[in-house]
């Protein structure tokens, strides 16, 4: 057997700052074989980006590799291979090896390239550091790997900007950034974290192509566990810095050893879970305030639906760029009819653009829909009003019972503000309670969420992705809303954390009796925490039904390609990457008869059994009728 | 791009006609005016002959008109007693009582020599600050950037007509010269010359480190901070994965990006370099239009303080512009923003 391509020997890498030195990777050891694919696998700051920067050395300058061996045997390089432990950062050894031959690609897309420079321009240069080639060379390859990885018009990737790409294929560039030099080793970082399902599913399959293609070895960092299932050969599982378990694919899927490894696996919301199975996140939440609301009555609940949403339509009028003045009009909400009910959870799906953003901001009254209603009944008899026509005392009755949790759960808190003071600004705002009163309830909000009083004064800084987003949902629920709504609550949330918060709002959910309209582009966690879900595609609602039936019964075909991008952490259901290679199943256009939709036409819903609704082209409704 | 263009120049010509409503309103807030006042003191002299071409003065520049007419027919949109359009934007400058002299021969040298000054003054300040700022974002809480981040406070501290004081003391001391003027006392009032010009070279090195002193100061803190926010970006983490030696990843991808903010600045340096340093322009005895426009307006000479104000005004607004379109060639995204986002 030859030796492996890379190989790591008790790496330690330690970080020094103000508030004393930790050790981010403790003795870790590694191998990964040319052409193969291993798995680095653990939560936010179990160490695996760390190391893959140690790899490189572009570690932060408080961190610095303090023991071990980094050896790559690169074909192509020196006999006896290069111990990258032992080179300088900035030395031109390894300034040739990095992206020469080791290549690596990040998590944000977004943020990865530069907005200043085109896309050409960051992809050659990564070429002509390494390769003695022309300009012109260097163009003509670029658009052959553009071409390679799946752009539309590669000649014109040349000269645009990473700001006018969507996500996808931002990732896309980043990959053809990586593999233009022809690497022995991709290091890739989350690589699809920051995108769709779909889109994903996508990056996924191009980079299995791609490796197939190349021969290359790949280090892929990930928490996902149904990436690892799709993708790695070998399986690495790291624990604050320490590797818990190692082995192949199939020893670690089907033998978990390490009870760190078993409780990761119980954390991922899968689809073929029994019903009323709970999810066991690695660090329950507990409540004890939560516990004895469960027993208390509930408000009273109005007779129909708490939210309903009739024939909602909205569109922006994009201005496109300074200089040249086109006007284009997009419908981001097309027609959306939806009813939320109290006590239950409405899961709306979509990927990025599909409008539910936009839908839940027309919801929230932050957009006024060029027309469709949207009314709201909080029980009090009153029946159902126009949100749109509430003015003065119950317009504010409505802020006070419709609330939202945020994405980002860095950027949705101010750091400037304690803990108190976030939580009970909504208090101070609607001028609810004395000062002792609002001291009491925020105590009592954060036992809720499963945080010790012992944090109201400190600042949003000092807590975890996962903490902090609990702090969103306490801010939410100070004012005792009846509804919640959630936009992509978790994605931006670790597996183990993601299961830690869904649980969370069931249990709220179970206590308080709050309805939540749930927005995420991942069905897999719409899945566990919805009720009735409804699909959502170019402004459309394309599919509408109770959880139980639209899994048993998809009839979508947009549907069925979004339940065919989430991997699954589970052997025996791996994806159908062809089947989304293309990106037809998101144009209205080119699905199959009698969904297709061309040239504006809407379509309508029809019942094809109790309560699952499908959308179908308008021939197809006059031949029912 | 031309539309852009044309939109962008009209807006500017409106914005000058309301700065310059503006300023002539301002400039006669103050009761009375240059030439009441003077007739009112040669009357008490009894100076009968003065005071006819004072009153002569006044009819001819309307100065016993109503205010509006005035500043119309200042800017020239009313005509004057002849009948003629004859204002700013005709090119007639006006009259200045005080020097009893066109505008435009009192200003004359002072205007483009405050340019050759500021210009130097924003060179200098760029010069030296980039790479300080370079050098002390790269190298954060080291021993470097405290020494430059100590100076730069010290810079920022020093009041700078009080380093013009000190340096106009010393340099008298020291090297027994005047580093008062922007050329020798021998060449005043005469034809520019060779030996003129490299006078006003050396003459203009004390002033540019004594005006330039604060803003550097500043332009360093503010390089920095942009500089240190940008190197926390991922891209600049791609940059360093891709292979790029540090000083090319530096300069191509943070750097440019910290640009931004100064370029935006670029309107309002030219103003701020010209009324801050009227002070400085004082002590060292600078021909330049500083001490000029504070004499005029505590002596309300009208039409000398108010072309002055409105070249200050046309340089802001030029220099808006000129920013607006180097943003707008150097960021895409302000280019080509709306698209795709």
């Amino acid at each position: 057997m030859t030796s492996p391509l890379l190989s790591i020997r008790d790496l330690t890498v330690d970080f020094s700052t103000d508030t004393g030195s930790f050790r981010a990777v403790d003795g870790l050891s590694l191998d990964v074989p040319a052409g193969r694919t291993v798995a680095l696998v653990g939560e936010s700051g179990s160490g695996k980006s760390v190391t893959a920067q140690a790899i490189l050395q572009i570690l932060p300058k408080v961190a610095r590799i303090t023991g071990g061996a980094i050896r790559l045997q690169d074909p192509a390089g020196p006999p006896g291979g290069t111990d990258i432990a032992a080179l300088k950062a900035d030395s031109s050894r390894m300034q040739a090896l990095r992206g020469g031959r080791i290549a690596m690609i990040f998590q944000e897309p977004m943020t990865s390239l530069s907005p200043l420079h085109t896309v050409g321009d960051q992809v050659t240069e990564a070429l002509r550091l390494h390769a003695d080639v022309s300009a012109d060379a260097a163009k003509a390859r670029a658009i052959e790997v553009f071409d390679r990885v799946g752009f539309p018009d590669p000649r014109r990737a040349l000269v645009t900007y990473p700001f006018e790409l969507s996500g996808g294929l931002r990732q896309r560039a980043m990959i053809a950034m990586a593999l233009i030099t022809k690497p022995a080793l991709l290091i890739a970082d989350e690589p699809t974290t920051a995108l769709d399902v779909t889109t994903q599913a996508q990056i996924l399959e191009l980079m299995r192509e791609l490796q197939a293609e190349t021969g290359m070895a790949m280090l892929l960092i990930t928490h996902d566990l149904g990436v690892v299932a799709n993708m790695a050969d070998d399986v690495v599982v790291l624990y604050r810095g320490r590797v818990m378990e190692a082995g192949s694919r199939e020893e670690i899927f089907r033998r978990p050893g390490h009870p760190y490894l078993k409780a990761l696996m119980r954390a991922v919301p899968r689809f073929h879970m029994a019903p009323g199975e709970r999810l066991t996140p690695i660090r329950e939440v507990k409540s004890a305030v939560l516990a004895r609301k469960a027993g208390e009555p509930h408000r009273p609940d109005p007779a129909g639906p708490l939210l309903a949403i009739e024939g909602v339509r909205k569109s922006f009028t994009l201005r496109s760029g300074w200089f040249k003045g086109k006007v284009r009009t997009i419908n981001a909400v097309n027609g959306v009819s939806l009813k939320l009910h109290p006590g239950r959870t409405l899961g709306l799906v979509g990927e990025s653009g599909c409008g539910k953003t936009t839908l839940s901001k027309v919801v929230m009254r932050a957009l006024r829909p060029d027309s469709g209603t949207v009314t709201f009944d909080d029980g009090s008899g009153r029946g159902p009003r126009d949100v749109f026509a509430l003015k003065d005392r119950e317009l504010k009755d409505f802020r006070r019972a419709v609330q939202f949790v945020f994405q980002d759960p860095f950027s949705s808190l101010n750091p400037r503000m304690t803990v108190y003071e976030l939580l009970t600004e909504p208090l101070r705002i609607h001028g609810v309670g004395t000062s002792d009163e609002r001291y009491e309830r925020a105590k009592e909000l954060l036992d809720m969420v499963g945080l010790d009083k012992g944090s109201l004064r400190r600042y949003p800084h000092a807590f975890s992705g996962g903490q902090r987003q609990r702090l969103g949902i306490a801010r939410a629920l100070a004012l005792k809303p009846r509804v919640l709504l959630c936009d992509e609550p978790v994605s931006a949330l670790d597996v183990s954390v993601q299961a830690q918060v869904l649980n969370l709002l069931k249990d709220l959910q179970a206590s308080l009796g709050v309805s939540y309209l749930f927005v995420s582009h991942n069905l897999a966690v719409v899945d566990y925490i919805a009720d009735t879900i409804a699909v959502m595609c170019r402004g459309y609602i394309v599919e509408e039904a109770p959880k139980a039936a639209l899994f048993r019964n998809p009839a979508h075909p947009y549907t069925r390609a979004l339940l065919a991008a989430v991997p699954e952490p589970d052997l025996d259901h791996p994806l159908d990457l062809k089947l989304l290679m293309s990106d037809r199943f998101s144009d209205p256009a080119s699905w199959p008869e009698p969904y297709r939709l061309a040239g504006g036409e809407a379509g309508a819903m029809t019942e094809i059994e109790p309560g699952h609704f499908v959308r179908v082209a308008g021939p197809m409704l006059r031949q029912a009728a | 791009m031309i539309r852009y263009l044309a939109r962008r120049v009209v807006t500017m010509a409106v914005t000058l006609l309301i700065i310059s409503a503006l300023v002539f309103v301002i400039i006669k807030l103050p009761p009375g005016d240059f030439l009441t006042n003077q007739i009112a003191e040669l009357r008490s002299q009894g100076e009968a002959a003065s005071v006819a071409k004072a009153q002569f003065l006044m009819q001819q520049y309307g100065l016993d008109r109503p205010v509006w007419e005035q500043y119309l027919r200042w800017i020239g949109l009313w005509p004057n007693p002849e009948g003629a359009f004859n204002g700013l934007i005709q090119g007639n400058w006006g009259w200045s009582f005080e020097y009893d002299r066109p505008v435009r021969e009192v200003v004359g040298d002072a205007l483009w020599l405050t340019l050759v000054v500021n210009l130097a003054v924003v060179i200098f300040v760029h010069l030296v600050s980039i790479p300080i700022a370079i050098y002390s974002a790269t190298r954060q809480y080291s021993i470097g950037d405290y020494v430059a981040t100590f100076i730069g406070y010290i810079g920022l501290a020093t009041p700078s007509f009080l380093l013009a004081l000190v340096m106009l003391f010393y340099a008298n001391r020291w090297f027994e010269v005047s580093i008062g003027g922007l050329y020798d006392s021998a060449y005043s009032g005469q034809p520019w010359s060779w030996e003129k010009i490299r006078s006003l070279l050396a003459h203009l090195v004390v002033p540019t480190l004594v005006i330039g002193l604060g803003g550097t100061a500043a332009m360093i803190r503010r390089m920095r901070a942009n500089l240190l926010d940008e190197l926390g970006k991922q891209y600049v983490v791609t940059a360093r994965a891709k292979g790029l030696p540090p000083t090319r990843a530096l300069l191509k991808y943070p750097f440019r990006m910290s640009l931004n903010p100064f370029i935006a600045d670029i309107g309002n340096l030219l103003p701020h370099l010209v009324s801050g340093s009227v002070l400085v322009s004082l002590v060292l005895s600078l021909p330049t239009v500083g001490p000029i426009l504070l004499a005029a307006l505590k002596s309300q000479d009208q039409f000398l303080a108010g072309f002055i104000l409105m070249f200050v005004a046309m340089l802001t607004v030029i220099g808006m512009l000129i920013s607006d379109l180097l943003l707008a060639w150097l960021d895409p995204r302000i280019r080509l923003g709306g698209d795709g986002r």
